[in-house]
Parts: structure tokens; sequence; C-alpha cells
């Protein structure tokens, strides 16, 4: 296990930086390269991402998807990129042009502070908070107020109109996502990301946690969804009805901006659910089998990481792609009506469970 | 009467309502359809739409054309339903030229009709489901509607705007894979028509957008002459295959489907139940295509004595009436068309009313609008 373990390289370049500048430059220069790491992790997650879901929604449909740049169109995210790099920043003639050029900032921010407190793999993990669930939930749900902003601010009845779904569906879902993940937080009695994923060593919590973990599960995926505007709740981009929704009068790297946003907000909310549910960088454990427990770790967290959280990913384009999309009050009515009952009731039993010490 | 009198009062709006254009650009309008809706909150009070954006004045051009010219100025009307606009205007014309047509032709131009019937519902299918959000639908209708495009092209050259009636006949004789074609394709759509009931009718989230809303009952149905499909779900029985028939309708069994309800979801089972009609009727026919001339001999410049010629048939849409009134010049000295979406988008209004934003598309999508035909 311990080949695998990335805190002996962060534990070697931070000694090597220390032995040659002061306290104050050693912590700068890890700023600068962690900030630099996870702008090109970000870069690169958005263009795998987009050609995934290209792919993907392409074998749904019965087509090959891109094809023609490079080989199985490798390079098309890539050449749309640079496309988008270079395309006229447009701005509508009434709007207010600082909340304008402001509000995709604020929506990639917050999705950039959010990426910051994942855990990758062992030892590869920038912040690890004591409250790191409350940190996450709360920073993911920044972006909204980018939204709205770039809704009100484009000067376009149909923007402020997907804005103001966006906020609406955010904040109600934003309390499920919560409430699910509160109910794995009462298993492994920490908010610490760390931790969390140290507790289901000798098993998965969606495992070991019984019915109460699987709707929590359920719950996390479909709110989950809702929060990143996905999906069958993708209500405030609503090709059909809003024409583009909140980004309708955006363009170029602005529109960039947004788009990427959600393709790395999905990843964040799918990582999440791998961390909290399925176990994050933990190899696949069952209880004392210490044999295949060994087995297990001989694939690299990383890669245990990256295919869970892929799995989500991957069931959430599937989501997207299948179902029609939810009206505004049937999207309000599931989450009031149907979602958070079920979910504070869960919690209950699951505290009476984990209180009887009935879970695994 | 005791009644108050209702005043209406010159203020388009009330406090807290607004309005935004749905068109004439707009990616669920397909086409050039411009909706103003007034609006509270995601509420609409009215819809009102704003057509001549594609006006072409295909019934003024008529007026200059002759008759057989004027055949293929009618399938860039309602585009998806091309071979039955050409046929109700060469059974008006033919009407007038008093020619017995031969049965080939008659039986031809059923089968064909019945094709275009069930290309142009594949289509809507896909589109319907794209409106509501579930994008993948749109290739599954295009998928199979592509065959039936195949085999247009084989026999007539074109795939959409096929022109490939004349007054007195047919342009020419089918393909002779046309027959086998026309199986093969059977054979895989009823493989593929369950499919799509799996991915659609079943799915909860579309019974939601769909079950109750836009509800029109048959008596409104009938008061704003709404025919075809939409008119049908009402309980309206509309088909005019069975009241009036025409060509060879009159030959095949089949079974003129009516819902009850009205609402969005009646209209979308009305459809699907009658894309297994299309085929039970195409599947009667293909084996019997009489021998014969696939035209009757007409003259090179055709003149209609003086007079008035209605006819009217069943499109995919609703009902598609041709008024021919000649003075016996070789051109009609005034054509008009009844479409059957400008009815059917009269009735949006009505239904629209108290719903959301949303629910327009799905009214709009379910009564199957195709703007030429509103325009023309």
């Amino acid at each position: 296990m311990n080949i695998y373990d990335f805190t002996g390289l962060t534990r070697s370049i931070h000694e090597g930086l220390s032995s040659s500048m002061s306290p104050l430059a050693v912590t700068v220069t890890e700023f600068v390269i962690i900030a630099f790491a996870f702008m090109i992790f970000f870069t690169i997650l958005g263009l795998v991402l987009v050609y995934a879901e290209r792919k993907i929604c392409a074998f749904f449909q019965l087509r090959l998807g891109p094809m023609r740049v490079g080989k199985w169109g490798l390079a098309q995210t890539a050449a749309d990129a640079v496309k988008l790099i270079f395309k006229e920043p447009m701005i509508t003639k009434n709007a207010d042009k600082f909340l304008f050029n402001l509000a995709p900032f604020i929506v990639i921010i917050s999705t950039f502070m959010a990426l910051g407190a994942l855990p990758f793999a062992k030892g590869l993990h920038a912040l690890d908070f004591d409250i790191g669930i409350l940190y996450i939930s709360a920073v993911s749900s920044i972006g909204v107020i980018g939204i709205l902003i770039a809704g009100w601010s484009s000067d376009n009845k149909y923007s402020l109109i997907g804005a103001m779904r966006s906020g609406a569906q955010v904040v109600s879902y934003e309390l499920s996502v919560g409430l699910s993940l509160l109910t794995i937080v009462v298993l492994a009695e920490s908010l610490q990301f760390s931790e969390i994923i140290a507790s289901q060593e000798a098993g998965w919590w969606i495992f070991r946690g019984h019915i109460p973990a699987l709707i929590a599960f359920c719950v996390f995926m479909i709110a989950g969804t809702a929060e990143t505007n996905r999906g069958p709740f993708d209500l405030a981009e609503a090709e059909s009805e809003l024409t583009a929704g909140f980004h309708t009068e955006y363009s170029g790297l602005k529109f960039a901006f947004f788009f990427l946003a959600e393709f790395v907000n999905m990843f964040i909310i799918a990582a999440i659910g791998a961390t909290v549910f399925l176990g994050g960088w933990m190899p696949f454990h069952i209880g004392h089998w210490a044999g295949f427990n060994q087995i297990m770790d001989f694939i690299p967290p990383i890669v245990w990481f990256f295919g869970k959280t892929g799995f989500l990913i991957f069931l959430m384009m599937w989501f997207k792609w299948t179902f029609p999309r939810l009206r505004i009050d049937q999207l309000l009515t599931l989450e009031w009506k149907y979602l958070l009952p079920i979910n504070l009731i869960n919690i209950l039993i699951m505290a009476f469970v984990v209180l009887m010490g009935w879970h695994f | 009467m005791g009644e108050a009198v209702k005043t209406v009062t010159n203020t388009p709006f009330e406090e807290q309502e607004y309005f935004i254009n749905m068109g004439p650009q707009h990616p669920s309008t397909h086409g050039v359809l411009r909706l103003v809706l007034t609006l509270e909150g995601e509420t609409i009070r009215k819809v009102e739409p704003h057509l001549g954006y594609i006006h072409r004045s295909i019934e003024k051009m008529c007026e200059k054309d002759g008759y057989k010219q004027i055949v293929h100025l009618t399938d860039r009307m309602d585009y998806l339903s091309a071979h039955i606009n050409n046929e109700a205007v060469c059974l008006a014309v033919e009407q007038g030229m008093e020619v017995e047509i031969p049965e080939r032709v008659k039986v031809i131009r059923t089968i064909i009709a019945e094709l275009t019937r069930l290309a142009s519902h594949q289509l809507w299918w896909g589109v319907m489901g794209m409106d509501l959000g579930a994008i993948t639908t749109f290739l599954y209708g295009f998928r199979d509607r592509e065959m039936i495009n195949d085999i247009f092209e084989e026999t007539c050259g074109a795939r959409l705007t096929m022109n490939y009636n004349v007054p007195g006949g047919l342009m020419f004789d089918i393909h002779p894979n046309f027959v086998q074609r026309t199986k093969d394709f059977i054979a895989h759509f009823k493989k593929k028509l369950p499919e799509y009931d799996e991915l659609l009718s079943g799915n909860i989230i579309f019974r939601k957008r769909t079950e109750g809303v836009g509800v029109l009952s048959k008596e409104d149905a009938i008061s704003f002459g709404v025919t075809g499909p939409a008119g049908r779900a009402s309980g309206f029985s509309c088909d005019l295959r069975k009241h009036a028939p025409y060509s060879a309708y009159d030959k095949v069994q089949f079974k003129e489907v009516l819902g009850t309800e009205g609402d969005s979801y009646a209209r979308y089972k009305v459809r699907i139940q009658e894309m297994w009609e299309s085929m039970a009727v195409i599947e009667q026919l293909i084996d019997n295509i009489p021998e014969g001339d696939f035209q009757a001999k007409t003259k090179a410049v055709i003149k209609l004595p003086k007079g008035e010629f209605y006819q009217k048939v069943e499109t995919a849409r609703g009902e598609l009436g041709v008024y021919i009134i000649s003075e016996g010049d070789k051109s009609p000295y005034r054509m008009k068309f009844r479409s059957p979406g400008f009815s059917n988008l009269s009735a949006l209004d009505h239904m629209a009313r108290g719903a959301k934003i949303a629910d327009v598309v799905t009214i709009m999508s379910t009564l199957d609008l195709v703007i030429p035909d509103i325009d023309r």
C-alpha cells in the first residue's frame, strides 16, 4: 500500500523547499504550486468530461459522436476550447457590464474552492478541514449567486427566468444534499473527509449502512444532479423553453467558464458521492477477509477514486440523456414533499441504527 | 339578464404581469412562429400567436399558375405531409376534370400517404421528446424515418417534398423494389414502435409533464375547428379517411383512434396508436396493388370548367381543404387552402392559460404545428 502513498512525495517537496527558503516563502511557493496544479487539473478535467459526455450521449443516441479531429475525435474538445478563446466577447447593450463580467468568475471560483477540498488519494489532499463536508457544501452553493447575477445583469427575460429557476432549485436541493450527507456523517462520526474515508476501511458505507444508507445515496444522486443544474433538472438552461437560460447572452470565454463549471461541478458532486458513500480512494474491502483486501490494495487508490467518480458521472449522464425535463412546480414538489421528508425520517432511522449498533 | 356585463378595459397588462417573445427564432417553435406570452411569474396569462414570418402567398401564386404547376407549390405548405397535400390538390382538380383514375394510382397514393403519415408521426415523436428535454428520442425517431425517406427517394427521387402526384395520376410508376422495401420497413418498425413506448410513454416524468396539461374538451375542439389527432384525442370523431373516404380508403379496414381526456397525453397516445393503424392500412394494400396504368390520359394544359371544387383530405395534422373557384381558364380564379395547423394553433391560447411556460412547449408539441402550413 505504501508505494501508492503520496504522503512521502508531498513531505519531500515540503522538506526540500524548507531547506532553502524562509517559512513564509515556502508557504507562498506551495500555494502557487497547488493553485497551478489545480488549474491544470481543472482544464484537463473539463476537456475530458466534455469529450466523455459527447461520446456517451452519442452512444445513447445511436451516433458516433466527434470522430474527425484526431483519432476518434480526441482532439475535438481542445479544438472547441481554442475556438471559444478566440470568439468575440459580446455584451448586450443595456447589460450591467460590471456584474455581467463578474458572474462567470463567481461561478468558477466557487467550483475551484470546492475542488480544492477533495481527497484524490492517500496523501493527495490539498485541504483537509475537520469540517470538510460542511465547507464543500457551503462553497459549492456560492455558484448559484453567479448564476443569479448572470441572469439579472444580461438584460434578457429568458436569462432572468432561468436564473430565478436556478435560484429556487439550488436553494431547495441544497437541503437534500446536506441531509443525505449527514446520514453518513452519523455513521462515520466525523465531518472530515480523511476520517470518513478511514472509517470505511472495513467496507463502504453504502454496503454497511443498511437500507438507510442506500436511500441516502439515491436521494444524494437525485439532489446532486439537481444542484448541478443538469440532467432532468436542467431547468435553468431548459433549451426548449428558455433558449439557453441564464447564459443566453454569454459568448466566447465567459460562456466557456459557465460550461466548464457545469462539468466540473458534476465531477465534484460525483466525487463527494464516491467519497462519502463508496469509500473515496479506499479499495473495496470486505470486513476481515485479509487476503481479499490485500489483492484489492494492489489497485492504486487514485484509480479507485477516479473509477468510482467516473461511474457516478456516467450515471448522471445516463439520467440526462434518458429522462425528460421536470417542470418548475414538479421540481419543487419533488424536493419539498418527497425528498425532504424521506430524508428527515431516514436520518432518524439511521441515528437509531447507529445508537443500537445494528450497522456492520 | 341578471348577469353583470364584463367590462373589458384596454390595458393589456395587469400589475405583476410581463411578456416575453417566444420566437420568431426559438428552439421549440420549430419554425418562425412568434408567440407573445403574457406571464405572471412562470404562469401563462395569455398566448398571442403572431403569424406572417414565412408567408409566401402560395394561394395568390396559384392564381397565375397552371393546375399541374399548383401541385408542386403545395408540398411547401405542410412539408411533413407533402404527398398528402399534393394528393388533395390532385383530387380537387380531378373532380373538375371528370377523369377516371386508375385503381393502381389510388392504391399507390394511399400507401404513400400512409407512409408519409408514419414519417410525420415519427418525426413528431422525436421532436416531442426533445421539447420535453429528452433529446435521445429525436434520434430514435429519425432512425426509423430514414427508412421511409429512402423508400421515397428510390421511387420518386426526392425524400421530403416529393412531387409524386400529378392531376390524373402519378409522375411515374413505383420502383420495382418499392413493395419489398415497404414490407421490410413494416417488419422493422413493428419491432421498434414498442421501443418508443419503453423510452417515453411509461416514463414517470413524461407522464407528469403531459397528463392533465392543455386539456381541450370535445365542445372546444369542435368550436375551434381542431382536427386531426389533436381533435380526436378530445373525442371529436373527425377522421376524413373514415367519414369522407377518398383514394383507396374505402377498401381498407382500420380503426379511427379516439381519445377521451383531451390532454397532452391523450394526443400523444392517439398518434402512437395511429402509427399502428397506418401500418395496418399499408399491410392490407401492399400485396394487392392492381396492375394498370400509373396515369390517366390528360391534356397537356388542364382547363377546369366554370364552377367550384372542394376536396378535403386527412393529413398527418388534420383536415386539409382545397377550394378551387374556376372561371374556365387554365389557372384558378381563386384558390383557398383550409390548413389544419392554422385552426389547431387557434386553440393554443385557450389550452395554455393558467399553465406554466414549459407547458406551452408541451401543448405546441402535441398540436404538432408546422409553421409553413399555418402561414402558407
